[in-house]
């Protein structure tokens, strides 16, 4: 390292953080408005605000995935499809709503898809959607760090937010990863 | 609807680390379309602005507080009410300049800038912008105009991160021309 410069603290020494901080709801109603007014002013459909949301929440997620796997479950990785699906209910709603979602099931007649269903999300909380945009779901958001944190985990798999029941998760897996989950079961 | 009765009404808190990411999400999209840490300071304090504008109401509403004198009691009121109400910290307000008219937040750890690291080439950033547009757009709200910017930051290599507010004036309110 030079030695004129200042030795810089990295964060990779700082002890992880304990995850205990709290803000305001309406502080992230705020930031996450104007992130939306931003990305409103950059797209010219309703389904192209949609990825742009899902692209935040896929950013937000592909950081929460090492740092929950370090700190909640002891650097072990999950391999079965069932398992990562609760770690997602449980511990990542946890970790980023306080509470876990509401339902997890899966789809009746094609074994790729599963819902996570949740009445009413956190993050939509004071956001009420124009005539003109009707089927926007802000849900996009939470969509995009669950399809991070899947395909970070090795479960490649594509995740949309729907109106149905409150707001549904659709998560839908590669044919690879439920062969492969049949090989491990 | 039910009325508010004057007393504040619960504050509903939210993971920290879930915002701390989000904005870093939103930074990391803006430097990916502006490209120059001079044009996303920029954009970030007018977010900044935006939000502030938006954030004095409901913090009036929640805080029931009266009119501040002068800018002592508006420097405390930030740091200690505000801050705490929002980000669930309390920055100190030092450095008074001789003519009252300036003070200093030091924020010991901002929440804001939780996992980050500033890279080499983004070394102009000023990553939490978007505080300095915030105090700004409140305050003008509140019929004062400030200037505000970062002395320190954390981020580059201080010890901690010092917002600087300097007051300007006070607004009056213009009544547009045919009115009176």
């Amino acid at each position: 390292m030079d030695q004129s410069k200042r030795p810089r603290i990295t964060i990779l020494d700082k002890p992880t953080s304990r995850g205990k901080q709290e803000v305001s709801l309406s502080a992230f109603a705020l930031l996450f408005s104007e992130m939306i007014q931003y990305s409103q002013n950059r797209v010219r459909s309703v389904a192209e605000l949609q990825t742009k949301l899902s692209d935040f929440g896929f950013s937000v997620g592909s950081r929460l995935v090492d740092l929950l796997i370090v700190r909640e479950k002891g650097n072990k990785r999950e391999i079965k499809v069932l398992n990562i699906l609760l770690f997602i209910k449980v511990q990542l709603w946890k970790a980023l709503f306080g509470k876990e979602a509401d339902k997890l099931e899966q789809a009746s007649d094609d074994d790729k898809i599963y819902y996570i269903i949740e009445k009413e999300p956190v993050i939509s909380t004071y956001i009420s959607v124009p005539k003109d945009k009707g089927s926007l779901n802000c849900a996009a958001f939470a969509a995009g760090i669950v399809e991070a944190v899947l395909n970070f985990s090795n479960f490649p798999c594509k995740v949309t937010a729907h109106w149905h029941k409150g707001t549904t998760l659709m998560i839908k897996f590669d044919e690879s990863v439920i062969a492969r989950d049949k090989l491990v079961t | 609807m039910s009325k508010t009765t004057g007393r504040a009404f619960e504050n509903k808190k939210l993971v920290g680390e879930l915002f701390t990411l989000t904005y870093g999400a939103l930074v990391s999209q803006l430097i990916k379309d502006y490209e120059k840490d001079d044009e996303v300071n920029k954009q970030l304090d007018k977010m900044g602005y935006n939000i502030g504008v938006r954030l004095v109401e409901d913090f009036m509403a929640r805080s029931n507080l009266g009119k501040c004198q002068d800018l002592r009691e508006t420097a405390d009121v930030i740091a200690k009410v505000a801050f705490k109400m929002y980000l669930n910290i309390t920055p100190v307000v030092t450095n008074w300049s001789l003519a009252n008219d300036e003070f200093s937040l030091i924020l010991e750890n901002n929440p804001l800038a939780e996992f980050v690291e500033l890279p080499e080439r983004h070394s102009d950033l000023s990553y939490a912008n978007v505080l300095c547009g915030a105090i700004r757009g409140a305050l003008e709200m509140l019929q004062l105009e400030v200037e505000t910017w970062f002395l320190k930051d954390a981020l580059k290599g201080d010890t901690a991160t010092e917002l600087r507010v300097k007051f300007i004036k006070k607004l009056t309110d213009a009544l547009p021309a045919g009115e009176d």
